[in-house]
């Protein structure tokens, strides 16, 4: 089996504790490990693929699922349907009705902030039954910037790659838009370019031009440590730093509502087993999932990674997300608003088309123009590849 | 640039040594067939020699190239369950016709060359005549000119990142000297400012590496024409006029086209710093190929973008080459 999780000790001790257990606990089957640097972890299957070496098991980051199913990369995973119903919804992967790939964990995004700041400008404190709307949104960013703050928001823009599709689509659904028409899956237009799509990036280039927010660095949550930004959309995984420097004035918010209701990005890494795997093998490797699928181990993830478990009986027993843990409200917003990326094999394109429209957006290009451009591209990609099949 | 090798042939007992002096054409067979024997193990030695070159250049070079080449006229992807399909020039027509950033992307790559070439070249001839002289910790100047060619260029573009956001260094310097009667500006996110910041960095990063070639080329010229400039009285002007630039004519050749070369290939910055952006103010040919060839998965269209890059970088090759040919 291949990681993607090398240089990442808690997770590896986990994986590591579940493969020793699973050898030990039948004669059978044997796992074996072998780790990859996230960075070329996808060229390494790309090249293993075409060269038809992937191992059985191996795990992928949530979008780019859809990509190598079509690809002939894997096989369906044909395990229990309890097992994989138990799962967040956004922790298994689906292509064409079938499931391809589950995961451990879910990661969230929420929006950071100290309470005694928003108290301090007399700011209401959201709440996940009424978040702030898309106009409260705009009078905090306002106030705060009038507080002294010289840029009260730290969106994460210094970010680059996938980070863009992950952390702004979801707020472009919570506005009516989307990457992608997720019915038809054949084209692009009239949602991304539609009229919902437009208000919301002409807000998004609002948030720039006024100053509320800028693209420098450093990527991560330094600027809200050491608060020079009073609001930070960021993501669970730097959740723990942030109690540990901020503590019991942290608050971790809702996203904003833009209309539609708040959303957030849903599916991280998952498992799956590769197509080219022998059935024996194959028969090993479900073994080796129902066994990696225990409450027991998801739980050591979420608390080794501070990630959000799969299983709600591992969300109770988990020192951060449990009804009590400092982070449960993580949980409750991947629960209630997360949304899986469009499960189209075109999503490599989509995330990178996206990601150079909401930048030119940014930096002061037209909104429609560019949304027009993004809707070309995505849809001469779907095109020239027979609509992937759909 | 031909060189021909001769390679002795190894002492082998086989073998005999080669005639050095051209015999008269006698009628002495055996002689003949020896020297051809040696003519022939000679070709074999250096066949042998020459071999793990020719087997890296075609894996790495040459194989790759003609796969480019026959993959700018199929649809091929990275990845992808659809058998391979020969489309002809649609990846071409693509280019020209329904894909801004291509054009966009050219015209950045030139705009950036057309600047860079000379201003580098100039600038490190400037630093070489500056370094060349025989005064005290002139080795000390010499090796601060050349340290950014030894740090990896995609540490210099993080840190010039860090140095031209809107509150780094570069804008504290500026409000400093002017007394803060100039504010600058966010340099890598203003679509007017973005390349012309990348072509200050690149030009600082990879001036010492000229500066040393220019260096080279200037010790190799013989104290005696100065001296004798002198003598008829020349100043600096004159020496350098008429000594120093007519001496550095191969120097400068092999400047020329080196910089053209690496400036045309200009891709770490862009894809550290702006990746493109803003409003493909920065996008340059190889980026855009990379971007839609490899992570869009359309090595095709990637190949086809590439092949086309490969053609103009051939041609501007080509003209200064004849620009520079030696006109005897």
């Amino acid at each position: 089996m291949w990681t993607h999780s090398a240089g990442n000790p808690g997770e590896l001790a986990v994986y590591k504790k579940i493969i020793d257990d699973f050898n030990a606990s039948q004669p059978k089957y044997r796992v074996v490990q072998q780790n990859f640097p996230q960075g070329s972890y996808n060229d390494a299957i790309t090249a293993a693929a075409a060269a038809r070496n992937l191992p059985c098991l191996l795990d992928m980051d949530g979008p780019v699922m859809p990509n190598w199913a079509w690809a002939g990369y894997l096989q369906p995973l044909e395990l229990p349907t309890t097992l994989t119903d138990s799962l967040l919804p956004t922790a298994v992967g689906r292509y064409q009705g079938k499931v391809y790939s589950a995961g451990y964990w879910d990661a969230a995004l929420s929006i950071f902030a100290r309470k005694s700041v928003l108290e301090k400008n007399g700011i209401r404190i959201p709440t996940v039954d009424k978040p702030w709307t898309l106009a409260e949104f705009d009078a905090v960013a306002a106030k705060l910037k009038d507080s002294g703050y010289a840029t009260p928001l730290d969106l994460g823009a210094a970010d680059k790659g996938e980070w863009w599709p992950y952390a702004y689509s979801p707020m472009l659904q919570s506005a009516g838009g989307d990457l992608f028409d997720r019915t038809a899956m054949k084209s692009a237009d009239g949602v991304l370019n539609g009229p919902d799509s437009v208000k919301f990036f002409t807000w998004f280039q609002k948030v720039f031009k006024s100053g509320w927010a800028n693209n420098s660095g450093p990527v991560g949550n330094q600027k809200f440590i050491d608060d020079k930004v009073a609001l930070s959309y960021t993501g669970v995984w730097n959740a723990q730093d942030a109690l540990q420097k901020v503590g019991a004035d942290l608050l971790i918010l809702p996203p904003v509502d833009f209309g539609k209701g708040p959303r957030i990005g849903g599916g991280s890494w998952q498992w799956g087993i590769s197509a080219g795997c022998g059935s024996a093998q194959s028969e090993g490797a479900r073994e080796y999932l129902k066994f990696s699928y225990q409450d027991k181990y998801l739980t050591d993830f979420a608390d080794s990674q501070v990630v959000i478990p799969a299983t709600q009986a591992a969300a109770s027993a988990s020192k951060y997300f449990s009804a009590d843990g400092p982070l449960h409200q993580f949980a409750v917003l991947s629960q209630k608003f997360a949304l899986a990326r469009p499960a189209t094999p075109g999503y490599p394109v989509i995330s990178t088309t996206f990601e150079k429209a909401a930048k030119d957006i940014m930096n002061g290009a037209d909104v429609k123009s560019a949304l027009d451009a993004a809707v070309k591209a995505i849809d001469s990609d779907i095109k020239s590849n027979n609509n992937y099949g759909n | 640039m031909t060189a021909t090798f001769r390679l002795d042939s190894p002492a082998d007992p086989a073998t005999p040594e080669p005639a050095r002096t051209p015999t008269a054409p006698a009628a002495d067979g055996k002689r003949r067939r020896a020297k051809n024997a040696a003519r022939r193990g000679e070709a074999r030695a250096g066949l042998a020699m020459a071999s793990p070159a020719i087997v890296l250049l075609l894996t790495f070079l040459i194989v790759p190239v003609l796969l480019g080449f026959a993959l700018s006229f199929t649809n091929a992807r990275l990845i992808s369950p659809e058998p391979l399909r020969f489309v002809g020039f649609d990846n071409f027509v693509r280019a020209f016709t329904i894909d801004p950033t291509f054009f966009r992307s050219a015209l950045n790559t030139f705009a950036f060359a057309a600047v860079v070439v000379p201003v580098q070249a100039g600038f490190g001839l400037f630093l070489a005549l500056m370094v060349n002289q025989k005064i005290r910790g002139v080795t000390a100047f010499r090796v601060i000119f050349f340290i950014p060619v030894v740090t990896s260029i995609v540490v210099v573009s993080i840190l010039w990142k860090f140095m031209y956001q809107p509150d780094g260094l570069v804008n504290s310097f500026i409000n400093s000297i002017t007394f803060g009667a100039w504010q600058g500006t966010a340099w890598l996110d203003n679509p007017s400012t973005a390349l012309f910041a990348i072509i200050v960095l690149s030009v600082w990063q990879a001036v010492g590496f000229h500066m040393l070639i220019w260096l080279s080329g200037l010790q190799t010229i013989p104290e005696e024409l100065y001296e004798a400039a002198r003598i008829d009285g020349a100043g600096t002007w004159r020496q350098f006029r008429d000594v120093t630039w007519p001496c550095l004519r191969p120097t400068r050749i092999f400047v020329l086209i080196t910089i053209t070369i690496a400036a045309l290939g200009l891709f770490v910055q862009i894809d550290v710093m702006t990746q493109g952006g803003p409003i493909d103010s920065t996008s340059t040919l190889v980026y855009h190929a990379v971007l839609t060839g490899y992570r869009q998965q359309q090595i095709g269209y990637g190949s086809a973008l590439s092949l086309v890059f490969f053609v103009i970088v051939l041609v501007i090759a080509l003209i200064q080459r004849h620009l520079t040919r030696d006109k005897d």
